[in-house]
């Protein structure tokens, strides 16, 4: 058997089994509708000046809705209605009630979940298989996990008494739309607040979506309100004076203006920032599966993460092994259609965000940096981008410094530990970091000393409504998710006090 | 052979040149990986290749006590004409049966391309003298094997004596004369995809021209990860060597679908070129007419009668 | 000349275990209730600061890398050595306006608190770490990790209670301090220095410096290699204003106000979440 085989009848069969016939996820499950108006005290409105922003179809530059664009005056109405409801139904219902309606949320996401998924890769353009593996059941399990909290809360923090806040105001980012929206909205409402949401521009439709089944759950009107629009939507909700609190997932420079603007407020804030994630590979690690944490960790959502592992950091001895296992595991990404479900990486959510890229790549090539990208091409149509590394790179260029927020992986090598650590931690941000090794002290050792909020070892990009999420240094403050989650939407005081 | 050590992580002289890596599996993300590759949605043309190639490489196996000349003569027709009605669908490639059965099974497939392949060296276990069992071995092939299935020495291996084991390979090799070898590493009593990883290397290191998951006679078998776990390791070998060895999964497979999920497993680890008979096989029974009626389906776009199909 | 001369104090900074005068030469006169002389402490200046940020970097790892329980110790020396000196405290004290009663009230709770402090050292990872159970074949664990460099804003008024109601907490939680003291806590600032100097403190993980709060506070939340600052003993004032300046470096802020709670010790700290796998087959 170890002969080359002929190209015969067998080898043509594996030929055209290898190249897997388009597998699209039908999309009439799907109902969009031409206009979408803002979601405020539990009716549809459009915005008070009449103002729209399109929505496309990333992968085919088609438009698929028109959605309100919310001024000031209609945030105004959004912060008066969620306060009516604070002040009113929610305020009054029982802890044991708010559960209920979440843990209701949750079941009918469930019930929901193709559509959702099929919708979010239209609006946003992920892979499909993403969109539901990933997104909509991590934003179910936000929900039915956060759910459980609002009747314990006594127990969130030792000794201290917990309140809710009262509105909160969250703006959250393109990338991923609904887990975003679930994230946001599940520890805010088990806590008694009630909410004013501020979507993305790019990719509002399934967080409407989750406010009509927020409506069908039977939450009272006014309790999570959706006001869709770009960044003066979001900057009048920072600077409205009924908002207690604002939770903001997006850019670090966005990020440190809502730090600036609600300068002594007294408006409680979480930042959830960008980030240059770190991922190293010892020579002792899981090579193969170290492999596919490097691929999942930058291409996973075409590298539209902030905590993706964009600077590969992998150790000498074994740099030229991963690297050639790395090149031949990167010709085997599909780059397509989002809706098919062998799709690996789809497309770039944005015109806006594929120039943004490719001014880095250009840019990083300019500073003498060698580009590699895998032999398959991108669909022409749309907006796309191939996976890229980035290599001969010394660490001061601008591509292996800022966000890139696209599927380039940056590679350095280094000999020692220490070496591995200060290179990572060589950056302002402080969000993820990753390590592959076979050896336990080591890992111990690389988390103590690695600047992040969040560690996989031996793993990457795994997210869990249980566990805490947030950077430290330029990639913000707070966590989402877990116990450590709910004190950012809970006024806490010392019970003995 | 030079010294063969787990610790040492390498396998170093002899059937190789320098050394190679052996390395660990990291299991939650070799079976993360797997689970995606054998959940590849298969539809259209790619699909009825799949099936197709499922049929050519499929080692049509009974090994059983109860097995007769009589079974054994169906089992060859049914590997040779896999649909009565449908004279498209191929041959199997290979039968599969214990040693006493190998004449009958020769009897039947010499000159039609079908191979017969025999289990030996005290098939299941492995235990048994070495010479005894490469006696059966040298019996198996004088009548007319043309593939040798053997067992690895499970026992040697984790107690750390992978000299024992390689060295009982490489005989075996030897004793196969112009038969292929594929060598079983009973992947559900190794405990660890590491132990599996290991296993692969040392088998092909010994010469072993395919390496197989199971001897089908344990509750645990061919799984995806096994198969991605023993995949990498032959791509590994083979960069390092240049040496193809081939990938037998064998155990548990029955339906069209598990067998689709390995080929996309098979094809993105290991590349196109595995996708053959050649280098790829089934051990199976029942997933033959599985197949079979899937390809019925795709040609009549109705739902066939399994009772319809011959059964051995 | 039949009486004895004193020998006055000379009030000076703290910064990386020694007693520097401030590099600028300037100090800054401190007057009783009746308005009378009673020392000149040092001025810190600009660079006064970065010196006390660069010695509390440089000593941040090595603290943050003992075990709680000798943090523990250490932060309960303090406590001991501040009662073998009450009655200077409680005489710089009312030289800066206490009543006596208000002073002893004043150093039985700094003395308390910095009791209260040292156990919460090794009791955080358990109150405020842990497990969480994600969905998932992983091992998921939220450990509390110290922030690095903490800048305390001290309170004017606050005495000794009140600048080891921040940095005793700091402290406890693995952090590298620089306390800034200004107006009348200037006077027992160089003194709670000494303390600290003596209690088994490494060299720069406490620095204190006195001086024009605002413009030291400035100057503290405008430099990147501060990882927080508590804004407690603020000037009302500038608060808007130094709380927009964080922005710069996200520097996390708190005003503590040094409550001795769960709450406070945890503004000290962060949380790092590690995933593992925990499955072999």
């Amino acid at each position: 058997m170890a002969t080359t085989p002929s190209r015969d009848v067998a080898a043509r069969l594996g030929e055209a089994f290898a190249d897997y016939a388009p597998s699209a996820e039908g999309r009439d499950i799907v109902t969009i509708r031409p206009e979408y108006g803002l979601v405020i005290g539990g009716a549809e409105r459009p915005a008070a000046d009449g103002a729209t922003i399109t929505t496309i179809d990333p992968s085919t530059g088609d438009a698929l809705a028109r959605v309100a664009e919310a001024g000031a005056a209609d945030v105004d109405a959004a912060v008066a209605a969620a306060r009516r409801a604070y002040d009113g139904a929610w305020g009054a219902a029982s802890p044991r009630d708010r559960a209920k309606l979440l843990f209701r949320l949750a079941r009918l996401l469930q019930d929901r979940a193709r559509e959702f998924a099929v919708l979010e890769t239209l609006d946003g353009g992920k892979p499909i298989r993403e969109a539901r593996d990933v997104d909509v059941p991590l934003a179910a399990q936000h929900l039915f996990y956060h759910a459980g909290w609002a009747d314990k809360l006594e127990y969130a923090v030792p000794g201290m008494r917990a309140r809710a806040l009262g509105v909160v105001g969250q703006i959250i980012p393109w990338n991923f739309p609904l887990l975003m929206a679930a994230w946001k909205l599940a520890p805010a409402l088990a806590c008694g607040n009630t909410v004013v949401l501020k979507p993305a521009e790019t990719s509002p439709l399934t967080a409407l979506l989750l406010a009509e089944l927020v409506d069908e759950a039977g939450f009272p009107p006014g309790v999570v309100n959706v006001v869709t629009g770009a960044g003066a939507t979001g900057a009048a909700l920072v600077d409205h004076p009924g908002v207690a609190k604002i939770a903001f997932t997006g850019s670090t420079a966005v990020g440190k203006g809502i730090r600036r603007a609600l300068a002594g407020r007294g408006v409680r804030l979480t930042l959830e920032l960008g980030g240059k994630g770190a991922h190293i590979v010892f020579d002792d690690a899981a090579i193969d599966q170290a492999i596919e944490g490097i691929v999942d960790g930058i291409f996973f959502n075409q590298g539209h993460v902030c905590c993706a592992g964009s600077r590969l950091l992998v150790q000498e001895t074994v740099a030229g092994d991963v690297m050639e296992r790395l090149r031949a595991r990167m010709e085997l990404l599909r780059v397509g259609d989002p809706l098919d479900k062998n799709t690996d990486v789809g497309a770039i959510n944005s015109h806006s965000q594929l120039v943004r890229i490719r001014e880095f790549v250009d840019g990083a090539v300019e500073e003498g940096c060698a580009v590699h990208q895998p032999s398959r091409g991108v669909p022409d149509a749309g907006f796309f981008y191939p996976p890229t590394l980035v290599t001969d790179v010394g660490g001061s260029e601008r591509i292996a410094r800022e966000e890139v927020f696209g599927p380039v992986l940056t590679v350095q090598s280094f000999r020692t530990e220490r070496e591995a650590v200060d290179r990572a931690n060589s950056t302002r941000y402080g969000l993820s970091a990753g390590v592959w090794t076979e050896k336990g002290a080591r890992i111990l050792w690389m988390a103590d000393n690695l600047h992040a909020g969040v560690v996989w070892a031996n793993t990457f990009n795994r997210f869990d409504a249980a566990s805490p999420f947030g950077g430290v240094r330029e990639s913000g403050f707070g966590r989402e998710g877990g116990r450590h989650g709910l004190e950012a939407y809970l006024d806490l005081t010392p019970v003995r006090a | 052979m030079g010294t063969l050590t787990r610790s040492g992580d390498e396998l170093a002289g002899g059937a190789l040149a320098g050394t190679l890596r052996v390395g660990g599996v990291d299991a939650v993300a070799l079976e993360a990986r797997a689970a995606r590759l054998a959940g590849r949605s298969i539809k259209r043309e790619s699909k009825d290749a799949g099936l197709e190639l499922a049929v050519r490489c499929i080692d049509l196996t009974t090994l059983e006590g109860a097995d007769t000349p009589g079974k054994v003569r169906a089992m060859c027709m049914r590997a040779l004409r896999p649909d009565p009605e449908d004279a498209s669908v191929p041959p199997v490639a290979a039968v599969c049966v214990y040693p006493s059965m190998v004449t009958h099974a020769a009897a039947h497939l010499d000159g039609t391309g079908v191979r017969v392949a025999s289990v030996a060296g005290a098939f299941p276990s492995g235990q048994a003298d070495l010479d005894q069992r490469l006696e059966e071995i040298r019996g198996a092939v004088a009548d007319g094997a043309d593939e040798i299935d053997i067992v690895i020495n499970r026992g040697a291996l984790l107690s750390g004596r992978l000299d024992i084991v390689h060295d009982e390979v490489a005989a075996a090799k030897r004793a196969c004369g112009d038969a292929h070898l594929k060598t079983i590493l009973e992947t559900g009593e190794l405990g660890s995809y590491d132990a599996i990883r290991l296993a692969s290397m040392v088998a092909m290191a010994a010469g072993s021209d395919v390496i197989k998951t199971s001897t089908g006679k344990l509750p645990v078998a061919a799984t995806p990860p096994t198969a991605l776990c023993m995949a990498e390791a032959i791509r590994d070998y083979h960069r390092h060597t240049g040496r193809v060895v081939g990938l037998k999964l064998a155990g548990g497979i029955r339906t069209s679908k598990q067998a689709l999920g390995y080929l996309a497993i098979v094809a993105e680890t290991l590349g196109v070129h595995w996708l053959h008979p050649e280098r790829l096989r089934f051990g199976a029974s029942t997933l033959l007419n599985d197949v079979v009626l899937q390809m019925r389906f795709r040609r009549t776009g109705r739902y066939p009668r399994p009772g319809d199909l011959p059964v051995d | 000349m039949s009486e004895r001369v004193e020998v006055a104090k000379t009030y000076k900074l703290f910064i990386g275990g020694a007693f520097p005068r401030s590099e600028s030469g300037r100090t800054h006169p401190v007057r009783d209730r009746r308005d009378r002389l009673v020392a000149h402490v040092a001025w810190a200046s600009r660079k006064d600061l970065r010196d006390a940020v660069r010695a509390a970097r440089a000593a941040q790892a090595a603290w943050a890398g003992r075990t709680a329980y000798n943090r523990a110790q250490i932060v309960y020396r303090i406590a001991e050595v501040l009662e073998g000196r009450r009655d200077q405290f409680e005489a710089e004290l009312r030289v800066g306006g206490m009543t006596s009663r208000a002073a002893r009230a004043n150093l039985d709770a700094a003395i308390d608190g910095s009791v209260y402090w040292a156990g919460f050292a090794d009791k955080l990872e358990q109150l405020a770490g842990g497990v969480n159970p994600v969905a998932g074949p992983f091992l998921n664990v939220s450990q509390t990790i110290p922030l690095g460099v903490c800048g305390l804003a001290c309170p004017d008024d606050g005495g000794v209670s009140g600048m080891l109601g921040l940095v005793c907490p700091a402290l406890a939680a693995g952090n590298a301090v620089v306390a800034v003291a200004g107006g009348r806590s200037a006077l027992v600032s160089s003194t709670l220095g000494e303390v600290l100097a003596t209690s088994d403190v490494p060299a720069g993980v406490a620095n204190v410096l006195t001086g024009d709060h605002a413009a030291l506070l400035g100057w503290l939340v405008d430099h990147a290699d501060v990882d927080m600052v508590d804004l407690t003993g603020a000037p009302a004032d500038s608060r808007a204003d130094l709380e927009a300046r964080t922005a710069e470096n996200l520097t996390r802020w708190a005003a503590t106000g040094g409550a001795e709670h769960l709450g406070t010790i945890m503004e000290f700290r962060d949380v790092r979440t590690v995933w593992h796998p925990a499955r072999i087959l």
